[in-house]
């Protein structure tokens, strides 16, 4: 037996959530007294895979087929399964991503195995059982899942568990084929059309975040949030009345029925903190709140606020982020 | 010529499609989320309970494709016990044409999938719809093991979807960007925004939704895979620290000094 670790890569580097979710099965490797194999999808390099040995990987599976690099949901699904069943796999780990969602759901349903998603920490597996702890109610509370069955597959959620770096250990890379058909890609995608991200800082990815609300003003005002971003490396992202009224795309929308984000810092610039828009934040590590209004309810939700105009607060902190160096 | 011809008169009307959407029924998200004393169910008392949200997208969407292909028609399926029924009307009164509620608690994602995937079965539907996850579960799990229990294509989450006859073009969105995907009927997507601008009942879609065919039917056998022991709330904040607005630039150095995340 052994533990399945899926690592999503990118223009050949493996995503910073796969280096976590890489840990995280090793971890659960070492609970189980087994290794931890990794096999590879997207955009990969031997290089970069063999560095998931400092996450604790032994090998990872490789599948130059070229048409994996970009998502195909029965190819990825196929991929995973034979190797899971060559490694006879008992735990498979992926990101919460929407592949990882995508693929693993398919997965269980093939493999018969139980699944968790939005998973936060490492299993209990004592006492014979698999219990994970997994946000439930849209970040507003968690849930103690047992996983029953023979198979388990667990989706961890981003920025929720952080990356080892055991510096100087290398993985094996070892050519894998899952024999896949042009039937396996009938569902590839015809297009793919990247985000043009400012700064580069993918929000789902991103561990710093600064966020703008209605109290914004108006889009004209958001070289403000842009500025403080760009010298924090951080991502941009909107409450749902920003994007609602298109002030900013949809894909920056923060909150319950946008995205949620888990950064270890999380900027409010004139955002009132309705509850919807908490459901998307309240796992971010660090939250500031700036706002005019003291009364304003994300005050209660902050761990550091400034009661005062955003206009003339950012450009202070974008300053002050600049003195740093 | 002539064979395009023939096979225009003889075969059914591609684009009659039977949309079948699944709905959850979730409580209102201004709900303050609390549990039973010994932590192992969600506390429903006073609570308002409404449409999955994300399924809102579905429904809409259904019903739009309808409208613009005469003569196809909208199942809306909940799996759910009778205290259900309130938000399947609503459903109807938006616009759907009948209603299934598969009489059962849901379990898990797997017990519903297995739920969805025999209505399915047994309606040949052409379009399976539903919303990205539910707002109280938060799975994102139901859309793939319905495609996969199927054996049809999934995909999720969708932020646009059109049809001509029966090859379905869908935006997803993957991180960082989106991929235009083709697939044929059947399929099932999973919903979200920007989709559609989700409806809300009209007083003549209240009154005719009374009417509208509501079926109940038994659960299969499905075992749920996963069992929740306990839930719980997150840690509380410890009090927000106020920073003066006059000397803003500090908030930084308390973050690098003090915080840690910069």
């Amino acid at each position: 037996m052994s533990v399945l670790v899926v690592v999503e890569c990118d223009k050949g580097e493996v995503k910073k959530s796969s280096l976590e979710v890489a840990t995280y099965g090793a971890q659960v490797a070492a609970q189980l007294g087994t290794t931890a194999t990794a096999i590879a999808v997207g955009e990969a390099t031997e290089a970069n895979l063999a560095k998931l040995g400092e996450q604790g990987i032994t090998k990872v599976l490789y599948d130059k087929e070229p048409r994996l690099k970009d998502f195909v949901n029965n190819a990825y699904t196929k991929l995973i399964a034979t190797a899971a069943q060559q490694e006879d796999a008992k735990v498979i780990v992926l990101a919460n991503s929407n592949i990882g969602a995508a693929v693993g759901s398919r997965l269980a349903v093939r493999l018969g195995a139980s699944l968790a998603t939005n998973v936060v920490e490492l299993p209990r597996t004592d006492g014979g059982q698999f219990v994970v702890k997994r946000g439930a109610f849209s970040g507003k509370a968690f849930a103690d899942v047992v996983l029953s069955g023979d198979k388990k597959i667990v989706a961890v959620k981003k920025n929720s568990i952080e990356a080892q770096h055991a510096a100087g250990k290398t993985a094996e890379v070892a050519a894998f084929s899952a024999q896949l058909t042009d039937a396996d890609f009938a569902d590839a995608p015809k297009q793919v059309i990247m985000q043009d991200q400012a700064g580069g800082v993918l929000l789902p990815e991103a561990e710093r975040v600064v966020s703008g609300g209605r109290g914004m003003k108006g889009p004209e005002n958001w070289g403000l949030i842009e500025d403080l971003a760009k010298a924090l490396g951080a991502a941009t992202a909107c409450s749902k009345p920003v994007s609602d009224v298109d002030w900013r795309p949809h894909h920056e929308h923060v909150g319950q029925t946008g995205i949620t984000v888990s950064p270890n810092l999380y900027i409010a610039c004139g955002i009132s903190g309705a509850i919807q828009h908490l459901a998307g934040v309240n796992s971010s590590k660090v939250i500031v709140v700036i706002n005019k209004d003291p009364e304003a309810p994300f005050f209660k939700a902050a761990d550091y606020g400034i009661v005062g105009d955003v206009m003339d607060v950012l450009p202070k902190l974008t300053a002050a982020v600049k003195e740093l160096g | 010529m002539q064979a395009d011809y023939f096979c225009y008169v003889f075969s059914p009307n591609p684009s009659l499609m039977k949309f079948l959407v699944c709905i959850a029924n979730v409580p209102d998200t201004t709900t303050k989320i609390t549990f039973t004393p010994d932590n192992k169910e969600f506390n429903k008392a006073g609570v308002q309970f409404v449409i999955n949200p994300w399924d809102e997208y579905a429904l809409t969407r259904a019903i739009e494709l309808k409208e613009a292909n005469a003569g196809s028609t909208v199942t809306v399926l909940n799996v759910g016990e009778a205290d259900t029924e309130s938000n399947i009307r609503k459903a109807l009164a938006i616009g759907a044409d009948d209603a299934i509620r598969v009489n059962a608690a849901p379990k898990d994602a797997f017990f519903v999938a297995e739920q969805i995937a025999a209505v399915a079965k047994d309606g040949g539907y052409d379009v399976i719809l539903m919303g990205k996850e539910s707002i109280d579960y938060n799975g994102f799990q139901v859309h793939g093991m319905v495609g996969e229990l199927l054996g049809i294509p999934t995909v999720a989450p969708a932020m646009k979807l059109d049809l001509s006859g029966t090859s379905a073009t869908l935006e997803r969105e993957i991180e960082g960007g989106k991929e235009v995907v083709q697939v044929q009927t059947p399929f099932v997507a999973s919903c979200q925004q920007p989709m559609c601008e989700p409806r809300i009942p009209n007083m003549r879609g209240i009154m005719t939704a009374r009417t509208k065919p509501l079926k109940v039917v038994p659960a299969t056998g499905a075992n749920a895979r996963t069992q929740v022991l306990e839930f719980a709330l997150p840690p509380k904040k410890q009090g927000v620290k106020l920073v003066p607005a006059e000397t803003a630039g500090d908030l930084i150095k308390l973050l690098r000094n003090e915080a840690k995340v910069i």
